[in-house]
């Protein structure tokens, strides 16, 4: 693809959009825009909402017409500059067209699956292709497999990519009898052995980092490498007012508030994403399934489950990727891990503020550990 | 239905504690003390005692306007009443609910009733609970003849039948719903209303301790033994009016001195024990004097209670908002 | 997670309350249906359907067919809240409180109150309300402000099947009387509703659209009927938050509130009688608290004062449309 030729894709406004309508194009074929520039008007089952410009050019094509309704990242138009014939542009069209229509015949959209583990029923998502050691992704306190929507699809370009939630979250059932680090870790086993997946690479944010160490240590030969996201089990600090703030959250107001410490730019609390939390707290066991966790993890305002000392001795290789400017568990702990990338102006949720950085570390570490 | 001697005096001691209380509280109500509205049970107090001493802890009554008595008879606390008419914080229902509605729900007492006929639905609730729960109990609808014709009660009937619910309704016809004369406001009879419900029922000299014990015994009896509801007819006088400050005109001449003398339900029980030798009257008169002392300490308490704090105005509404 | 419709997330809903607690119970015209008859037992599962099913589950011990006497039944049901057990009454249509209100508002509605705190008395009325099912002027009520008139009562009013589920169950689990109306016309909706029981708090509004320009307030099936017009007024960029109180009592003013001083003008749509109706109410609120915050004068939406018609062609003209919320965000913002 010709650096010269921008293309603008179907934008993924919260967890639930799949698909969006174009209501309206707000500028002219022909027009220069800006970035930020409001551009098109698109309506999804739960809003309506303008798109501003993700890119800064003039206008050659509108590819989506009025009333159209499209899957997210599909083609909407194309910004090129005049060195752009319009021969070329069109081909470019065409090809990114009939792609994804080809993509989207041969491979519906992967949904998330029930599976039953010993013991548990733990919601998955799998992407990617059949062959290749699989990554595994566990999300952290609160969070679940769709907390990884921007990171997996990349991922899965190289190998089987398998999101799952833990027991207490998302899809997966509710009840936790144990709560503390080794027992996620081995709730974690029993899907895996559930899914049939024998040797994998990890990638576990937050509460998900300390769980992948755990798995780590319990059975080195099976984990090819492990991606820690902010992880917990790197230090004793944690900041218990968000963990109570996340747990005593049951108005929207409260939610919002505490998640904003999530991240740097509070904008990336949409209100689908609070009210989603919500509908998550809200079903039954979750409240109760929270508080064991929480209570065993963080027992004492502390990390309970410290890996620190054993990092030297483990035998896959180990990354951390920080947010510079975490307020859920200082990026400081990040210094007991060599190879480690801090990055500026991102926090907790760094997988979600910085994605494509995210994606390329985790993905160049697997591939060099599957070496 | 025999009674111990033991259960004799305890019945006795309830009916004249109803009497007592009843007789201080026109007394109070005259000197000013006591706010609102009062209706007054004397001269009723063998209906509420001859049916309670036939219920335990596991059955639930609901009342009428004229509550006290059923109150005392299903054992609420008597200086907590006494402070509630008051309108008082020591007050059964914190000085809440007042005269028209004192409750206590954990001696199964659902409340006096300031809506007549308000009683019969809930009680066929209660019933449902003791059904559906299998506790065994009973539940009892005090009605009065006013009562009797509204539709809240018919409506209980056929439900009360129609799911064949441990309940038992008590109509305590003291012949006149406020003013107004019940020979000429219930059209056909109770009885016979039962009957077109097809729920056994009987009537009863209301001032007969020892018929209604018996009666309500026969229904407690049906009730708990899964055979539906029963209904008790009792005819029986009120001596004060309405409620208090009612003059009474649309009564007879010397209707009140009367009944008074000659159909007093506790000088009748008293008659009744003492001839046939089973009580001595210097027991009796012992227990005169002890409520007597114990209706003059509620009302020194009451009167030295404190008035519900301010803050109590927003209290209690619910449980959680 | 599954679509579902309103009345699967309403059946759903008392299932799953019913097997978590046995004091749970299910009272009602009908509910079963059949109950003595020669024919099919369960023959109705109410008159549109929405419990079908409960009765060969849980029995005719739980799933109680009542004869028509709703002082009687719905009394019984709150004698029986406030003597142990939890019972779900089914009102069949809000419009027949007529003939049981007393049970409602004088009894269970003051128990609490009036015997100084000591009362529990956790029964659900569930009772179907609204026009715009040809059924005229004594079927077609809305009347939920009567019931938020009345300090001791809870009123829940869900929009969307997702709403209904979570709403009941927590009205089933709450320890207060709480009326639940069910907006007929909501019946065959769908959304995404989750297998999970769960609740959703009262006094919390929820948010169906976010926007600068106007704040919409609207109840059950006017909610759709906002954000029908939000939607409609972003295409010509006109951006409106739509609030879903979801219950009158509790009621989540301070939403609203806070709403209106970002937008500075209010639009309240209701489908009650115009005169002393939720519109009225939360238009007062926001003029005393959000005075200074209002750029326009409040616009109501409602019917007109009369009689829910019958023909069609006036029911129509009765029920607050999309135009007219459109009508009345243009008025505001002129």
């Amino acid at each position: 693809m010709s650096d010269a030729i921008k293309p603008i894709g179907m934008p993924k406004w919260g967890l639930a959009m799949t698909e969006g309508k174009v209501n309206a194009w707000l500028v002219e074929e022909g027009a220069t825009i800006t970035e930020g520039d409001e551009i098109l008007e698109i309506e999804t089952s739960k809003i309506t909402n303008v798109f501003e410009s993700p890119v800064t050019g003039t206008l050659r094509r509108k590819v989506a017409s009025e009333g159209e309704t499209l899957p997210v990242g599909a083609l909407l138009g194309v910004v090129a500059d005049a060195s752009v014939s319009d021969a070329e542009l069109d081909a470019f069209v065409e090809q990114t067209r009939q792609a994804q229509a080809e993509a989207a015949a041969e491979a519906p959209p992967p949904e998330p699956v029930l599976t039953e583990a010993e013991g548990w029923t733990v919601r998955n998502l799998r992407m990617g292709p059949e062959e290749g050691v699989p990554l595994v992704l566990i999300h952290g306190f609160g969070g679940d497999l769709l907390s990884w929507q921007f990171n997996q699809p990349d991922l899965a370009a190289d190998r089987p990519v398998v999101a799952l939630d833990l027991p207490g979250h998302g899809g997966s059932s509710k009840s936790v009898t144990g709560g503390d680090v080794a027992w996620l870790a081995a709730q974690v086993r029993s899907a895996l052995a559930a899914l049939g997946i024998g040797r994998a690479h990890l990638a576990g944010q937050s509460l998900g980092g300390a769980v992948a160490l755990q798995m780590a240590l319990d059975e080195p030969d099976r984990i090819a490498s492990v991606s820690l996201v902010c992880p917990s089990g790197l230090g004793r600090e944690i900041n218990m007012d968000y963990i109570g703030g996340f747990i005593a959250a049951d108005r929207r107001r409260e939610m919002k508030a505490t998640v904003e410490a999530l991240f740097v730019d509070p904008a990336f609390v949409s209100r689908d994403m609070v009210d989603d939390l919500l509908k998550y707290k809200r079903l039954d066991g979750v409240l109760a399934a929270l508080r064991t966790i929480a209570d065993a993890v963080f027992a004492g305002g502390q990390q309970a489950q410290v890996f620190t000392d054993r990092l030297a001795t483990m035998k896959p290789p180990v990354q951390v990727i920080w947010g510079e400017a975490d307020r859920i568990i200082p990026a400081a702990h990040a210094q007991a891990v060599p190879t480690r990338h801090v990055l500026p102006g991102t926090g907790h949720m760094v997988h979600i503020e910085r994605p494509a950085e995210v994606n390329r570390l985790i993905a160049e570490f697997a591939a060099a550990a599957d070496r | 239905m025999q009674l111990n001697r033991e259960q004799l005096l305890a019945a006795y001691r309830m009916m004249r504690t109803i009497r007592a209380f009843e007789d201080r509280v026109h007394t109070e109500f005259s000197a000013g003390g006591i706010p609102g509205f009062v209706h007054l049970y004397a001269g009723e107090e063998a209906s509420a005692v001859g049916v309670c001493m036939n219920l335990d802890e596991r059955d639930k009554i609901a009342s009428t306007h004229r509550g006290h008595g059923h109150c005392i008879a299903k054992g609420c606390d008597v200086d907590a009443m006494m402070a509630e008419i008051f309108g008082r914080a020591e007050g059964l229902c914190g000085g809440k609910g007042g005269s028209m509605h004192i409750a206590d729900l954990d001696k199964g007492m659902m409340g006096a009733n300031g809506i007549v006929g308000g009683g019969p639905p809930l009680i066929c609730g209660a019933a449902l609970t003791a059904k559906t729960l299998k506790t065994g109990g009973v539940a009892v609808a005090f009605v009065g003849d006013g009562g009797s014709n509204q539709g809240t009660t018919m409506e209980a009937y056929n439900l009360a039948k129609a799911w064949n619910l441990p309940a038992i309704f008590v109509v305590e016809d003291n012949g006149y719903a406020e003013s107004t004369a019940s020979n000429w406001s219930v059209s056909g009879t109770q009885l016979g209303r039962a009957a077109g419900f097809g729920i056994p029922a009987v009537q009863v000299d209301g001032e007969d301790f020892f018929a209604i014990l018996d009666a309500a015994h026969d229904a407690v009896e049906r009730a708990r033994s899964g055979g539906g509801p029963s209904l008790i007819h009792g005819r029986l006088n009120r001596y004060y009016g309405h409620f208090e400050g009612d003059a009474q005109t649309y009564r007879g001449n010397g209707e009140v001195d009367r009944l008074r003398e000659q159909k007093d339900p506790i000088m009748r029980f008293r008659q009744r024990v003492t001839e046939a030798g089973l009580l001595e009257g210097s027991q009796l008169d012992a227990i005169d004097t002890a409520v007597a002392a114990q209706i003059e300490n509620a009302v020194m308490k009451a009167k030295a209670g404190a008035m519900p704090p301010p803050a109590a105005l927003l209290t209690d509404v619910y449980v959680s908002y | 997670m599954a679509k579902k419709s309103f009345r699967q997330a309403i059946n759903e809903a008392l299932a799953q309350e019913m097997r978590r607690d046995p004091r749970v119970i299910l009272m009602g015209e009908d509910v079963a249906g059949g109950q003595g008859a020669p024919g099919e037992d369960d023959a109705w599962g109410g008159p549109l359907g929405v419990t079908k099913g409960l009765m060969p589950e849980f029995g005719r011990e739980r799933i109680l067919d009542t004869p028509i006497t709703e002082s009687g039944f719905i009394g019984a049901a709150i004698g029986a809240a406030a003597t142990g057990l939890r019972p779900v009454a089914e009102l069949m249509f809000v419009d027949f409180m007529g003939v049981c209100f007393d049970q409602i508002f004088n009894q269970a509605a003051k128990f609490r109150y009036m015997f100084g705190g000591k009362a529990v008395t956790p029964v659900v009325i569930r009772t179907m309300f609204g026009a715009g099912f040809r059924a005229a002027s004594q079927h077609s009520q809305c009347l939920y402000p009567i019931f938020t008139h009345i300090p001791g009562l809870k009123v829940a009013i869900p929009s969307s099947a997702y709403e209904a589920k979570g709403l009941l169950i927590q009205a089933i689990r709450d320890d207060d009387p709480v009326i639940f109306f069910e907006h007929k016309m909501l019946y065959d909706d769908t959304d995404d509703v989750p297998d999970e029981p769960y609740t959703i708090p009262f006094g919390e509004a929820n948010l169906t659209r976010e926007g600068g320009d106007v704040t919409i307030v609207a109840l059950g099936r006017m909610v759709k009927v906002a954000n029908e017009a939000a939607d409609a007024l972003a295409r010509q960029r006109v951006a409106c938050t739509v609030i879903d109180p979801r219950t009158t009592s509790p009621m989540d003013f301070d939403t609203i509130l806070e709403s209106v001083e970002e937008t500075g003008r209010l639009v309240v749509v209701d489908e009650a009688h115009p005169r002393c109706n939720m519109a009225a109410d939360i238009s007062a609120r926001v003029a005393q608290d959000a005075f200074k915050a209002l750029k326009a004068p409040i616009r109501m939406v409602t019917p007109p004062h009369v009689p829910v018609p019958f023909s069609p062609a006036l029911e129509d003209a009765y029920i607050p449309s999309a135009a007219r919320v459109i009508e009345a965000v243009r008025a505001v913002t002129a």
